[in-house]
């Protein structure tokens, strides 16, 4: 929404990853400015999830560069898990540790990579957790949550390392149609506020609207890229055109 | 069967307590060759897999009673007589029946606690480790904050178990002439020649400890479970 196009937040050039013989990213190059909401749309195997695993090196690419924030993420050297406090990521299937309520799932990396006092981690989380409207729920197990609530925990906990970036694996395809309108506005209003997202998303509706940019990847490539208004109302590559007809 | 117990009672609960004792050292010892092979199991290393790989095959597929008599008879002949170690450092090698039965023990409830601890740690759904590595944190602090927790939970059944066929196993020991449960009734048998009475005995011995065992168990469990 506010997107800084001189700051390069992500920078992503001729991507490679192969799963033993399977080839799943062929060559992916674009670069993701601060403050900058990117959409990947796509059929299902197209690589797109795979390709936001990289950013984090949740998989470990097999050629090409990723620098984010000048950082070399494939750089043997790097402390990955430095790099990866800013960035932070939200899984398709919540990933809540089941072994803690709510706000020891938010109080946990804060306090144990010592970025905050319990007293310091807690007050944000809490306030984390009145942003995503689940403040009553802070002593609750994640087994008492709904799908919907389960997604903003997982949101409000990434946000309590304070990253520059946020992932979004899917965050909404594994809820019920009814709970993906709340999950939605908690990004929303994510975006409003200037932060670097890279989505992968089903939901049309929200690329449209909240995206500055909107990936469309299949094979392991990206085969078009441009705003929202272009890639949904002048798609120009017949695989575009062919899969938008399919899900809108 | 009075007459066993004023005659031989103090005999066998002293046997008792040393099937206690060599139960509690094998499985201290298990628990801890379990527990660094089990993790051996799942780190994402090829030579540390293959290592525990081969030491729970290896252990599984030899009967307990041939690991006892190997290690207690086998390896001080390789250690004096074959690669002749005793000259190189002036003293024999020589195993008690205690050391040899804690080893064997703990060498053979490790292995099988491993495969508890590798299947454990397996049921967890792989996306809490993943949580956890993206928000920063190290691969064993992932581990043992968020992983193990959910982990040791699903264990404790087969844990419990295991423990009881540990302490069941001291009675195996009983062929390297440890003074064990079994080993004592054997003598009192061998001079009484009442052999009902004093098996029945020894059987009713090892359920309480079992039960008794069990009732812990419990306990902990229904304490861990606490907040869930």
């Amino acid at each position: 929404m506010a997107a800084d196009k001189n700051n390069i937040k992500i920078h992503v050039n001729e991507l490679y990853k192969s799963f033993g013989h399977l080839e799943v990213l062929k060559g992916v190059s674009t670069d993701i400015c601060e403050g900058e909401v990117v959409c990947i749309i796509g059929p299902s195997g197209s690589g797109k999830s795979t390709f936001l695993r990289c950013l984090n090196r949740l998989e470990v690419i097999t050629g090409g560069d990723i620098v984010v924030d000048g950082f070399k993420v494939n750089d043997k050297k790097l402390d990955i898990n430095k790099f990866r406090e800013n960035i932070g990521m939200v899984f398709q299937h919540f990933n809540l540790f089941a072994n803690m309520n709510v706000i020891e799932n938010l109080m946990l990396a804060p306090v144990d990579l010592k970025k905050a006092t319990k007293e310091e981690a807690k007050k944000r989380a809490m306030e984390l957790l009145e942003t995503v409207g689940l403040s009553e729920k802070a002593e609750s197990y994640p087994s008492q949550l709904s799908g919907g609530q389960k997604q903003r925990v997982a949101i409000a906990r990434a946000l309590a390392m304070n990253p520059d970036i946020m992932l979004f694996d899917e965050p909404t395809s594994a809820l019920d149609p009814e709970m993906v309108g709340e999950v939605l506005a908690v990004m929303k209003e994510l975006a409003l506020n200037g932060m670097t997202m890279v989505v992968v998303t089903h939901e049309m509706g929200f690329a449209r609207e909240v995206a500055d940019r909107v990936l469309f990847m299949d094979g392991g490539v990206i085969l078009e890229e441009g705003t929202p208004e272009e890639i949904f109302n002048s798609p120009k590559h017949p695989r575009t055109i062919d899969f938008l007809n399919k899900v809108l | 069967m009075i007459r066993i117990i004023e005659t031989y009672g103090s005999m066998l609960t002293t046997a008792m307590g040393q099937t206690l004792l060599l139960a509690l050292w094998g499985l201290l010892f298990g628990c801890i060759l379990g527990i660094v092979f089990g993790l051996m199991s799942v780190v994402d290393n090829k030579a540390s897999k293959a290592v525990s790989l081969v030491y729970v095959n290896l252990i599984r597929g030899v009967p307990m009673i041939v690991l006892a008599y190997f290690i207690y008879f086998g390896i001080p002949l390789l250690w004096n007589s074959i690669l002749n170690f005793d000259e190189l450092l002036g003293t024999k090698l020589v195993l008690s029946p205690l050391q040899a039965g804690t080893i064997c023990l703990a060498l053979n409830c490790g292995a099988y606690m491993s495969e508890i601890i590798r299947a454990g740690i397996q049921s967890i759904d792989p996306g809490q480790m993943e949580a956890a590595r993206s928000l920063g944190l190290s691969y064993w602090r992932s581990m043992f904050r968020v992983v193990l927790p959910q982990a040791i939970r699903n264990m404790i059944p087969s844990i419990v178990n295991q423990f009881i066929i540990t302490l069941k196993d001291t009675s195996i020991l009983s062929v390297i002439g440890f003074p064990e449960l079994v080993n004592t009734a054997k003598n009192v048998v061998a001079s009484t020649f009442l052999s009902f009475q004093t098996w029945g005995i020894v059987a009713v011995m090892y359920l309480v400890i079992i039960l008794a065992l069990q009732q812990v168990a419990k306990l902990l469990e229904r304490r861990l479970n606490r907040g869930r």
